[in-house]
């Protein structure tokens, strides 16, 4: 039972990984309509920026954090302004394209950095290895403090994105703006301007994936394919939903966690898109999708 | 001619190779309804959109208080006063009916927060049935309450004019009529200036001030509303009116003398 209980904590710390950049697709997806397959490449730069706030310019790991959150909202928004919006009005397929190519031009130009390199840095982040017992040292329930991080992190992250698309100006005319453009046009919202913050957001949240995660797996030029497994949450969540992704994310960490230890060797790797599949096939919606079809 | 808050100089506005409107002129004057009528295609709603801003006219001049607009940022377009409130409602589904409310008056600035929910309580006076749905998700509303809400929403931006999309578009006898007695209202009470566009002639002309008649990109007719109701072809073509030819037949040709 404790052991299950373990997996459990460690499954839903790396699902929260997959939560943060599920997050990030759903928002741009909800926005624009598009999906973009940079976003884990969006998390590599985003552990990347970080490491170098702190390992070049020596700051302390909590203000490199929020540093490398506002440096890649910006890179997002520069993105977007730069690359996405002279794209408007071309088919989904290009706009997907191009994201799939800004992917692998990240991942490329991450190498030619002199610092970044194609090597495996590690964070320094003042948790490292440290554990918290529950229930008694040696016998209870052992919780990394990296994980318990990403936890919390997450929820925090969360719960302010929460108040701020329910409570802003700002949140709410996100929310318009991907429910019905025409719309939010004709009530003179800056829907352009809008999407450029949107894609910022969603960078932000995504470098803040990245550097959460960077304890665990280090920073390297590849971790971006984590974005493959935060895919099939958003589609378990039922893509552009926001709490489905949450859920989606947690649901494909922990089973992956489980699958990892209870079933044998390999079928960890695959345990997300068993999911999925199981999910497309039972409820083609995802848990949280909404039953509406699109008007056209 | 120079005091009219809005004037369209040989405006043309095309979708790609199709155009749509081929030198519209028109004048609004200020505190009045007008209406532009015309059926399927004639290209009403293309009018009300080069207006606002989503479509940018080819040629022709758009001026709005004495200033040209055509070519401007929607966003702009609405600061200046000019709202559209488009066809088939256009409401935000998934936020509340009170969220909805708050977008309109997006182009306000943020210190206003106090008049725009004062102004909010104002727009349920003529809406009473949005004040008991406020928290409701707009897209639960039924389709004329959709409708109210996409009127209320234009008016929380403090319009000088509103330019209306088919309001009655999908809504009962009973309902349109009782839309059109608050839209004079609102151009009694509050002074907004209303372009309306309209199937329905027989509505327009009973609640509008002034017409245009629109066919195939152009205007072909235009005078007092009282005046409009009493001529043959309108009476005929938009208010069913059925009148036989000299050989029994009615022919499309006869009514184009009116030019």
């Amino acid at each position: 039972m404790l052991q299950f209980l373990q997996l459990v904590v460690s499954g839903a710390a790396i699902g929260c990984i997959y939560a943060l950049i599920a997050l990030g697709f759903v928002l741009i997806y909800k926005a624009t309509e598009t999906v973009n397959f940079a976003q884990g490449d969006l998390m590599m730069v985003g552990g990347f920026v970080g490491l170098s706030f702190m390992s070049l310019l020596g700051l302390p790991f909590w203000i490199a954090f929020m540093l490398a959150i506002v440096a890649m909202a910006g890179l997002g928004m520069a993105t977007e302004r730069i690359v996405l919006r002279p794209l408007l009005g071309q088919p989904a397929f290009t706009v997907v394209m191009v994201t799939i190519g800004l992917g692998y031009l990240a991942r490329g130009l991450v190498t030619m950095i002199p610092y970044w390199g194609t090597e495996t840095h590690t964070l320094p982040v003042p948790y490292k290895d440290e554990v918290i017992w529950l229930g008694g040292e040696g016998t209870g329930l052992v919780i990394s403090v990296e994980h318990l991080v990403i936890i919390v992190v997450t929820v925090l992250l969360v719960t302010s994105l929460y108040a701020f698309f329910r409570f802003t100006r700002l949140g709410i005319a996100m929310q318009a703006t991907s429910q019905n453009q025409l719309a939010a046009f004709y009530m003179g919202i800056p829907v352009r301007r809008i999407n450029m913050m949107i894609w910022g957001l969603s960078a932000a949240i995504c470098g803040a994936a990245g550097l959460l995660l960077a304890p665990i797996t280090f920073v390297h030029a590849n971790m971006g394919f984590v974005g493959l497994k935060a895919f099939p949450a958003a589609v378990v969540g039922g893509f552009g939903s926001i709490p489905g992704a949450l859920v989606g994310g947690l649901i494909i960490g922990i089973v992956e966690s489980l699958a990892g230890f209870y079933l044998p060797e390999g079928i960890k790797d695959i345990a997300a898109y068993i999911v999925v599949l199981l999910m497309l096939v039972l409820k083609p919606n995802g848990l949280f999708g909404d039953n509406t079809t699109k008007k056209v | 001619m120079s005091d009219a808050i809005l004037q369209l100089n040989n405006v043309e506005a095309a979708y790609g190779a199709v155009k749509a409107i081929r030198g519209v002129s028109l004048e609004v004057q200020p505190g009045s309804i007008a209406t532009v009528l015309g059926s399927n295609g004639a290209g009403k709603t293309t009018i009300l959109k080069t207006i606002s801003g989503i479509l940018d006219p080819q040629k022709g001049s758009i001026q709005f208080k004495g200033e040209a607009i055509q070519k401007r940022d929607p966003a702009e377009i609405v600061r200046r006063g000019l709202v559209h409130v488009p066809e088939g409602r256009e409401i935000f589904p998934l936020l509340t009916v009170r969220e909805n409310l708050l977008m309109g008056a997006y182009t306000r600035p943020s210190s206003d927060k106090d008049e725009v929910a004062h102004d909010i309580e104002a727009v349920f006076g003529y809406f009473p049935i949005l004040k008991e749905r406020t928290s409701q998700p707009a897209g639960q509303l039924s389709g004329g309450q959709q409708q109210m809400l996409a009127i209320s929403r234009a008016l929380l931006a403090k319009p000088t004019l509103m330019l209306l999309d088919e309001p009655s578009l999908g809504l009962s006898p009973k309902l349109t009529k009782e839309i059109f007695e608050i839209i004079v209202r609102i151009n009694r009470e509050r002074g907004v200036t209303l372009l309306v566009v309209e199937q329905n002639a027989h509505i327009a002309l009973q609640y509008a001030d002034y017409g245009y008649v629109l066919e195939i990109g152009r205007i072909v007719m235009h005078d007092t509303c009282a005046v409009l109701r009493e001529k043959d072809d309108i009476r005929e073509f938009y208010l069913g009116v059925k009148q036989a030819g000299v050989r029994g037949e009615r022919r499309w040709k006869k009514k184009k003398n009116w030019r």
